[in-house]
């Protein structure tokens, strides 16, 4: 497969699916809202003073929970519902008979209903920084641009453990239903919830281990232009992927096997 | 050369059973009870290139599990399957670019958009150039006589355009071997003999395979030369039409009208009485005795008119159809 073939495909897949999302935009801006938990949880770590007593300012906190507001918005991952749908009504049939893999089909829907989010977050930033003064900053060129780039490696980290979880659909019709048990593990250890540094250095240690502070934490803190050591997460996601991508390529294969093309 | 070749091919699947009720439920969740189902058994054929072969069989018969193992969407339990030289469950991008699957009931056609899009993203995904993917658009697209509803939401569309869409979209990388399930599925007279012609048309222009299921026996009879009968999972026919005919209908119908009333016990001897209604008379006789009563018949009786036909191929499949279904409702009381 040529470079100009690879790139014909790629083009052509987030253009359609981008404006496929346009149409659904309604419904974007609805999920869009639903995103603002670090929002809720700066509101309840600012009330409380406990950032402070956990040895962080409050400029800290609410540059971290905004960060991490905005990173959720990014790498939101819903692959595992539609997917399960569609294996569900037979539309997964005639993408299995087309000379590329469905996932990249999800892949480019998922980037360009991050495109699609760009202005409803923009706008959302924008009403923010009119009721509180003094929240929004300009983040540094190396934070901003790190930070971007920690997104969406934080982002297909996210899609790639969906894919491993996905791919249980072709075993179980309700595979979406572990993707709701990981939702546990994810908040509480991604710094969703609280800042990894707010954690007990026990608790944060083990927290390191597993792949969800990466997806979270690590790039807020990079666009918040907290310390951290940037070479650590990177690789600690590139690590992550590598180990994830063959176990998904195996069970992939593994559950293809099995594929009965239910309703087609 | 063959392009599609099925040895003893099978496909068995394994259900779990459950019986009504609280009872059953629990049961059902302490101990599983399952069962293998064989849903084709050790069916061998082979096509050859150009040729449009109709595949028939009442529901649940088998065909569409064939269909699965011939596009590779299913892997075969048993046998062995070589389409346009590959094993289809190996999904190979060489194998996939030389097939296509067309499903009455499902679609590849993105809903909330133009089909031009999805004709967009097909064409790069097989990897078309933009000016012959335009040009192979607009030629299909005269073919089945489309052209703004293109540029519609799929969605907004009649079921007859969209299914002429489908089939452009399917079409579009000059596939060589097509399978289409149900093609004309829920269309009306008009629709479905626009797809008839189109699908005619582009077998005789292209030399494409097809291998066509559908419950209408008119686009049987209008398109299929040969057909392939599935029952009970089990290859049941692999021939002619004509062929199938005489496999189903041992007899022939002779039609007469007659010159004088006779009584019905005065054709008894002549072969099964369908009808006799005044002058009109309709028997069923056996083919290898056809000759010998029709003439015993003219000489017997004054004839003002005669007729000798096959009993209509819907009525024969559907009769056949039926006597499935009514022994397996038989079986599952």
């Amino acid at each position: 497969m040529s470079l100009r073939h690879v790139g014909r495909v790629a083009r052509a897949l987030l253009v359609s699916q981008y404006a496929l999302m346009l149409e659904y935009r309604a419904e974007i801006m609805l999920w869009a809202l639903s995103g603002v938990l670090p929002l809720i949880m700066l509101g309840v770590w600012s009330g409380s003073g406990a950032g402070v007593q956990a040895g962080m300012s409050a400029q800290q906190l609410s540059r971290y929970f905004l960060s991490a507001f905005l990173v959720r918005q990014f790498t939101v991952v819903w692959l595992i519902h539609v997917f399960e749908e569609d294996a569900l009504q037979g539309r997964l049939s005639p993408f299995l008979l087309q000379p590329l893999a469905p996932l990249w089909r999800y892949l480019a829907a998922h980037l360009s209903e991050q495109a699609s989010r760009v202005p409803i977050v923009a706008v959302m930033l924008l009403v923010l920084g009119l009721l509180v003064p003094g929240l929004l900053w300009i983040p540094s060129a190396q934070s901003l641009l790190l930070g971007l780039v920690a997104i969406q490696a934080a982002f297909l980290l996210r899609f790639l453990l969906q894919v491993l979880i996905t791919t249980l659909c072709f075993w179980s019709e309700r595979a979406a239903a572990l993707d709701r048990l990981l939702l546990i593990p994810y908040l509480f250890l991604s710094g969703l919830v609280a800042p990894l540094e707010t954690f007990p250095p026990g608790v944060r240690l083990l927290a390191m281990a597993t792949p969800f502070p990466w997806m979270v934490d690590f790039p807020a803190r990079l666009l918040a232009g907290a310390p951290v050591n940037a070479a650590l997460g990177f690789t600690a996601i590139a690590a992550w992927s590598l180990l994830l991508l063959p176990i998904g390529r195996r069970l992939w294969r593994a559950g293809l096997r099995r594929y009965s093309a239910m309703g087609a | 050369m063959t392009i599609i070749q099925a040895r003893n091919l099978s496909k068995s699947y394994r259900i779990s059973e459950k019986q009504p009720g609280l009872a059953g439920s629990m049961r059902h969740l302490v101990r599983r009870v399952h069962r293998d189902v064989k849903a084709v058994d050790r069916i061998s054929f082979s096509i050859e290139p150009g040729e449009f072969v109709g595949f028939l069989g009442p529901n649940g018969a088998g065909k569409t599990t064939t269909l699965k193992m011939l596009t590779g969407l299913i892997h075969p339990s048993a046998g062995e399957l070589e389409v346009a030289g590959h094993q289809p469950w190996r999904r190979q991008g060489r194998f996939l670019r030389q097939i296509t699957l067309v499903m009455g009931n499902r679609q590849q056609l993105i809903w909330d958009l133009p089909a031009l899009d999805t004709l967009q993203v097909n064409s790069a995904v097989y990897g078309l150039e933009p000016v012959a993917a335009a040009r192979r658009i607009r030629e299909l697209a005269e073919m089945l006589e489309l052209g703004p509803e293109l540029q519609r939401p799929v969605r907004k569309l009649s079921l007859g355009q969209r299914m002429k869409a489908e089939l452009l979209a399917a079409l579009l990388h000059s596939p060589s071997v097509l399978f289409l399930d149900e093609p004309t599925l829920g269309l009306d007279v008009n629709a479905r003999a626009r797809v008839r012609d189109f699908l005619a048309e582009y077998n005789r222009q292209t030399g494409a395979t097809v291998l066509l299921t559908s419950h209408d026996m008119g686009d049987i009879t209008a398109l299929c030369p040969r057909v392939l009968l599935i029952h009970q999972g089990q290859l049941f026919h692999d021939g002619s039409l004509p062929l199938l005919t005489q496999r189903l209908a041992p007899c022939r119908q002779v039609r007469l009208e007659l010159a004088h009333l006779h009584p019905t016990e005065a054709f008894a001897n002549y072969g099964q009485i369908e009808e006799h209604r005044g002058h009109l008379l309709r028997l069923l006789v056996p083919r290898d005795q056809l000759t010998v009563r029709v003439a015993a018949l003219l000489e017997r009786f004054s004839v003002v008119d005669l007729e000798v036909a096959d009993p209509p191929i819907e009525e024969l499949v559907g009769g056949l159809f039926r006597s499935q279904e009514a022994s397996a409702a038989g079986e599952s009381a």
